[in-house]
């Protein structure tokens, strides 16, 4: 929750727009596809990114000969009009067709930019738009361009914008603070004589235009200029960056950026900067060539390593360390702190001043979306690292010195009793710290008890709660209970991801009167510190964020109560219909249980589903598209980067290794809901029932109310089928070595490694699930899949976990791992909220069935929980406190067992 | 007879803004609450015309405009008496899309031609006897039942029941009866999505041009909740920033609140519009029963501060308010300085959800 509500919240503001233009069919192929391939959902995801990575305002354009414009502009406006996320920034809409312009008009509420109106077709038509425009309520791009052409000389443009500025205030009375000039941005370096002045034409209309004509603006397509260096995106990319330079100095202050793949002017290395500028600044003659000359060297280079610039070394130290910083450099940050601190008054001087410059610098960078979290996270390392070799000398120096400099706040965070994953906390904590603030992080698996001690013993203004199993979520209800029976008021944050707004609302937050905000990711995290710390802001944060609660827990209750939903009984008399009758069950290779311990991690690597490691550090999108998207791919290729070689590390490492353990049983469902499964093949002793919860939502048609019985034969029907389970980990010593990273103030490879340690336990999962398919259960010997198949599980058999949507009940991992005996076998233990410990572990069943496929159980009935309770006799109370997520009920208040 | 010559418009327009310069203006309370109060049969809103319609007519408040114009008349004289400078015409649901509902969208134009025309015989009764404080009659125009920005299906995010082409030709034909019926003002109100409210800009700013001259335009939004955002989304500031292009005599808010929950809305259109502010505000919160039982004191005690704030130019109110509200509120707004307009720098100001400003 960043958005401000708050009726006397400040309005976005800039000094200069980046507009995003990746919601334009003309700008990029990618979008293109998706809008001629009718996949608007995936559309408006395009638009989502880009507002989530910072564009103040976005650009949509369906000019496409083979696309219906107008209806595309429609729908795609109207669809954007109910993503809130989206569409609270304003549009522009773009189009060279007046009829798709006003088309768009008719369908956004906020005040919009027009893109573009011009004097191409005389004044009649010009007036007629403009107004239009006024009466929609949109401001205007007017593109330099009149009745003999577009402007390309510095005069031309002049002339025709000062003409369209006196005929827009003077006949038709637009307000001029609504006028955006497009002075039209050309090609220079083209070989061409005429054009080596354009971008100088450019700089220099804009200086006319904004000191002679008041209050309007000025923006452009940057790409433009750098078109005869296409294929050498680290050329352009300078260009563009060099061009906007000296365009927003001389009034420039709008532009259709690609700013994810912007350098910084004072990056770019010296001699390209003088070439470019020579060119830019039509300064010699021989300026294209000798641009060329050197471009070729720096082909090929964007976003790919290059030859290392070392020329930053040779600044003074206190620039150094900014740039280590900033960069995220840490091969001599220990050398160049050391010198900093020499040259010093005081070691606390390095940290208030560089460092400090540094961190303000890479934060400011976050904030604006220009820097992402990997980048962020490695500056975070650069900053602890030279506050390690610092520290030494400020205790020394404690005695005789003043306190250092105050914290924002102490932030104690934990990922609660029962729950071991940390990577969203630990990202948390890391960002917390580099905007300041003191963060006290317990850890794992912290008692609610500890929680409040050191909460208290640490004098904490914040507590922060992080999970990632169900369970978790009633453990964090409990926190907060806990916190208002012990008289607690500072402000509770809940994270991780079975975490929600919703549930927040819901169920945390009528637990404890003291403020609890739900914050969806680590970028938000700091924003939300800041308020609830703030005394000014924090009284209508807190308001803010009540009354939307307030109207969440209204809208879910009215939720609940509609909807037809089904009775158990029904539900079970709608299960899957598959018929038996022929059903020949594959026979798996062995029965009872396989180890497999010291499971090479080479092996594994092919079968990484990489996506959700991009996730984890906040970068959304498709791999390997993400490698090379515009806004978050140099972040995302550089921990690509960082992400192979550490696994080579691991895959190296004699010491490290996976393990795991699979098992089959005879089975068969019995009293449709439970599946019971048999020491022997003859079916007579009974070893060990698993229960499985049903679908309970209405149904239209054919569609059944599922549970994972309904993939086992039923006893009934005499057939022998069987069930397998597994339970795989990549292994306890990475998170040994995590910690060693840790403790070496290397957040950045600790995070690293943990996130890779889950990727490989998926991957172990998937690559067992593999040799079962095609070795010891042997139905698919000849399945040959990609990896991107295997991804899409587009084969037969599913591997269900408990606790996930199929299976959501966590309590079933105790027949699980009794059967595989984990402990003994993978070296897997489970913690009292039933997470599996080491945390990167992956466990659950195995259905053979043509017909078993993944499903989501989703709301559940008290009919079926009270039978539920019974059949695995347990207490209505344990079970419903277990089920919590997916009851459909507030359960009736008992004294929990 | 009503004076609708050219003449005589231009005195009442002159009027108006000379006497917003000078004192907080007072609008009118609730209509339908008073209506109410008639308990009024089916018979009585069908009269005589619509005896053999064949759907149901009871609650088609606007309908007694024409049916039953001296009731309507009695209750605009009620208000004119306790105190208020502008009378609102019973004319909220008078679009033909809104009229489709009871089969009546053929007499849209006359209900608003009658509707403006009843409130302006009753505003020239009261002008006449005391010339000092000449009344107004705002034309109003209600939102309709339907949103041109939000999808009535939640499975269909891209559908929508209405567009901005068929909301601009229903409220033309609105805008034009209540200019014929003799409006003073034009009020777009209880603006729940600003797409709505924009094709009735559009709409009222083609029947000025077919007219040849323009009235004020009195534009009035509804805040839903707490949340401080309008139905469709948008917080106050990106509301005005979407409507500003309209260059409205007044800005404001009414109906969903109570005058203590609207307070913050209206200190920030207070504070960021550089027109008029109005603000009719509920009778507080509707019971359990759906009656609002805020006494006047208490809506008044509100509006007062406010205005003693420096934060309005019109006070009035919306449901649940009847004349004893209006008096308490005209008695406590008397001799209070009206808001003083503040000037703001010219920015590009554009809106999403969200106000979106360009510093210069």
């Amino acid at each position: 929750m960043t958005n401000e509500n708050n009726p006397s919240a400040p309005p976005q503001t800039a000094v200069f727009i980046n507009i995003g233009e990746r919601t334009n069919v003309t700008g990029s192929a990618k979008f293109k596809k998706l809008i001629l391939n009718g996949d608007f959902d995936a559309a408006l995801t395009v638009a989502r990114q880009q507002v989530e990575s910072g564009a103040q305002i976005i650009d949509v354009n369906m000019d496409e000969a083979m696309l219906d414009s107008e209806a595309a502009m429609v729908r795609f406006l109207r669809l954007i009009a109910s993503e809130p996320d989206i569409s609270r920034v304003p549009i522009m809409i773009d189009s060279s067709k007046w009829s798709v312009i006003e088309a768009g008009l008719k369908n956004v509420q906020g005040k919009a930019i027009v893109n573009s109106i011009s004097l191409k077709e005389g004044e009649e038509k010009f007036f007629e738009q403009a107004r239009k425009v006024m009466r929609y309520g949109a401001a205007a791009v007017v593109m330099a361009f009149d009745e003999k052409g577009q402007a390309d000389t510095a005069d031309r443009k002049v002339e025709i914008c000062t003409r369209a500025y006196k005929l827009l205030t003077e006949k038709v009375g637009f307000p001029p603070e609504d006028i955006i000039f497009d002075p039209n941005i050309f090609a220079v370096a083209t070989g061409i004589e005429e054009h080596n002045n354009y971008a100088v034409d450019f700089f220099e209309a804009c200086k006319r235009i904004r000191t002679t004509l008041p209050y309007c603006h000025i923006s452009g397509g940057v790409s433009n200029v750098s078109f005869s260096f296409r294929g050498n995106d680290k050329v352009r990319e300078a260009m563009h960056s060099v061009f906007l330079y000296h365009a927003i100095r001389e009034g420039m202050d709008m532009g259709i950026v690609n700013a994810g793949q912007l350098i910084v002017y004072e990056e770019i290395p010296k001699d390209l900067l003088e070439r470019i500028e020579d060119v830019l600044l039509n300064r010699r003659p021989d300026a294209t060539d000798r641009l060329l000359e050197i471009a070729e060297q720096f082909k090929g280079a964007a976003g790919k390593k290059q030859e290392v610039d070392l020329t930053w070394r040779e600044k003074p130290v206190r620039e150094r360390l900014s740039h280590a910083m900033v960069a995220g450099l840490d091969a001599w940050i220990e050398a160049d702190t050391e010198e900093a601190r020499q040259l010093s008054d005081r070691p606390l001087d390095v940290i208030e001043g560089p460092l400090m410059d540094g961190m303000n610098v890479v934060g400011d960078l976050f904030g604006a979306g220009k820097m992402f979290l990997p980048q962020v996270v490695k500056s975070a390392r650069v900053m602890k690292k030279a506050v390690a070799c610092l520290l030494p000398f400020i205790e020394a120096e404690k005695n005789k010195s003043a306190a250092p400099a105050e914290a924002k706040g102490k932030v104690l965070m934990a990922t609660v009793k029962g729950d071991v994953h940390d990577i969203g906390k630990n990202i948390v904590g890391v960002v917390l710290q580099c905007n300041n603030y003191d963060v006290v992080d317990l850890g794992v698996m912290v008692p609610c008890a500890k929680i409040l001690e050191i909460a208290r013993a640490e004098k904490a203004d914040i507590i922060g709660l992080s999970g990632l199993i169900t369970p978790s979520l009633d453990e964090m209800c409990f926190v907060a209970a806990e916190m208002q029976r012990t008289g607690m008021t500072i402000p509770l944050l809940i994270g991780g991801a079975t975490t929600s707004r919703v549930h927040t609302a819901v169920k945390i937050v009528p637990n404890y009167d003291g403020p609890v905000v739900y914050v969806p990711d680590a970028s938000r995290a700091v924003g939300v510190a800041g308020k609830l710390l703030s005394r000014d802001s924090k009284p209508a944060y807190v308001a803010e964020v009540q009354a939307e609660y307030t109207k969440i827990r209204e809208l879910h209750a009215r939720d609940r109560n509609t909807g037809k939903r089904r009775t158990i009984a029904e539900a079970r008399a709608n299960k899957a219909k598959i018929d038996w009758k022929g059903y020949e069950p594959p026979v798996p290779a062995f029965l009872g249980v396989r180890a497999f311990d010291h499971y090479p991690l080479a092996e594994l690597v092919p079968y990484i589903d990489w996506q959700p490691f991009f996730a984890a550090w906040e970068l959304r999108g498709r791999f390997p598209d993400i490698l090379k998207d515009p806004v978050v791919g140099e972040a995302a290729s550089n921990l690509y980067d960082d992400a192979r070689v550490m696994l080579d590390k691991l895959v190296a490492d004699p010491k490290l290794f996976a393990s795991g353990v699979i098992g089959f049983w005879p089975a068969n469902s019995v009293n449709d809901d439970d599946i019971e499964l048999y020491t022997d093949g003859g079916r007579n002793a009974p070893l060990e029932t698993l229960h499985t919860l049903r679908q309970q939502m209405h149904r239209d048609g054919d569609r059944a109310n599922l549970a994972l019985s309904d993939f086992v034969a039923p006893v009934e029907t005499g057939i022998k089928d069987y069930v397998g389970a597994f339970a795989v980990t990549s292994g306890a010593a990475l998170d040994d070595l995590a910690a060693e990273y840790k403790a070496k103030n290397d957040d950045y490879n600790a995070i690293l490694v943990k996130a890779l340690a889950d990727r490989l336990a998926e991957a172990f999962a998937e690559r067992m699930h593999e040799r079962v398919r095609k070795e010891f259960w042997a139905y698919a010997c000849d399945e040959k899949l990609t990896n991107e198949e295997l991804v899409a599980e587009s084969y037969r058999g599913i591997r269900p976990a408990p606790g996930y949507p199929a299976c959501p009940d966590h309590t079933e991992k105790a027949a699980l791992f009794r059967l595989l005996d984990a402990e003994a076998k993978a070296g897997i233990v489970l913690t009292e909220s039933f997470a599996m410990l080491p945390g990167a572990a992956v466990s659950g069943w195995y259905f053979a069935h043509p017909d078993a496929r993944y499903f989501g159980v989703g709301k559940i009935e008290a009919d079926q929980v009270a039978d539920y309770a019974k059949r695995k006799g347990m207490t209505l109370a344990d079970m419903e406190r277990w089920l919590a997520p997916n009851l459909n009920y507030d359960p009736v208040k008992r004294d929990a067992a | 007879m009503i004076d609708l010559s050219p003449a005589n418009r231009a005195a009442r327009r002159a009027a108006i803004e000379a006497a917003a310069k000078q004192r907080i203006l007072v609008l009118d309370g609730a209509m339908g609450t008073m209506i109410q109060r008639l308990k009024l049969t089916e018979a009585d809103y069908r009269g005589d015309r619509f005896k053999d319609h064949p759907v149901d007519l009871k609650g088609n408040h606007d309908l007694l405009n024409i049916t039953a114009p001296d009731k309507i008349k009695g209750i605009h004289r009620l208000y004119f008496a306790a105190g208020a400078d502008i009378v609102e015409s019973n004319t909220f649901s008078s679009t033909s899309i809104a009229q489709s509902e009871y089969k009546l969208e053929h007499i849209a134009y006359e209900l608003n031609v009658a509707g403006a025309r009843v409130a302006r015989e009753a505003a020239d009764e009261f002008t006449a006897k005391e010339p000092n404080k000449p009344r107004f009659v705002a034309g109003a125009i209600g939102p309709t039942s339907r949103t041109a920005s939000i999808s009535p299906d939640v499975n269909k995010p891209e559908f929508r029941n209405v567009d901005f082409d068929t909301l601009r030709e229903a409220y033309k034909e609105e805008t034009r009866g209540l200019i014929a019926g003799g409006a003073d003002l034009i009020l777009i109100e209880t603006i729940f999505d600003t797409l709505n409210a924009k094709a009735a800009i559009f709409a009222v700013d083609e029947v000025f041009d077919e007219l040849g001259y323009t009235l004020p335009l009195m534009i009035s939004g509804t805040i839903t909740d707490a949340s401080g955002r309008t139905l469709s989304g948008q917080t106050t500031e990106a509301f005005w920033n979407s409507l500003r292009h309209a260059r409205p005599f007044s800005i404001g808010l009414n109906c969903a609140l109570g005058a203590d929950l609207m307070r913050p809305y209206i200190a920030e259109l207070s504070r960021v519009a550089d027109v008029y502010i109005s603000s009719y505000p509920n009778a507080g919160l509707p019971n359990e029963f759906g009656e609002y039982d805020e006494q006047p004191h208490q809506t008044a005690g509100h509006l007062c501060q406010w205005a003693k704030d420096g934060l309005v130019n019109i006070v009035g109110g919306c449901c649940g308010t009847t004349p004893d509200h209006i008096k308490a509120i005209a008695d406590s707004v008397a001799g209070v300085k009206p808001r003083v307009l503040p000037a703001r720098e010219r920015r590009l100001r554009l809106s999403g959800l969200e106000p979106f400003e360009l510093r210069a």
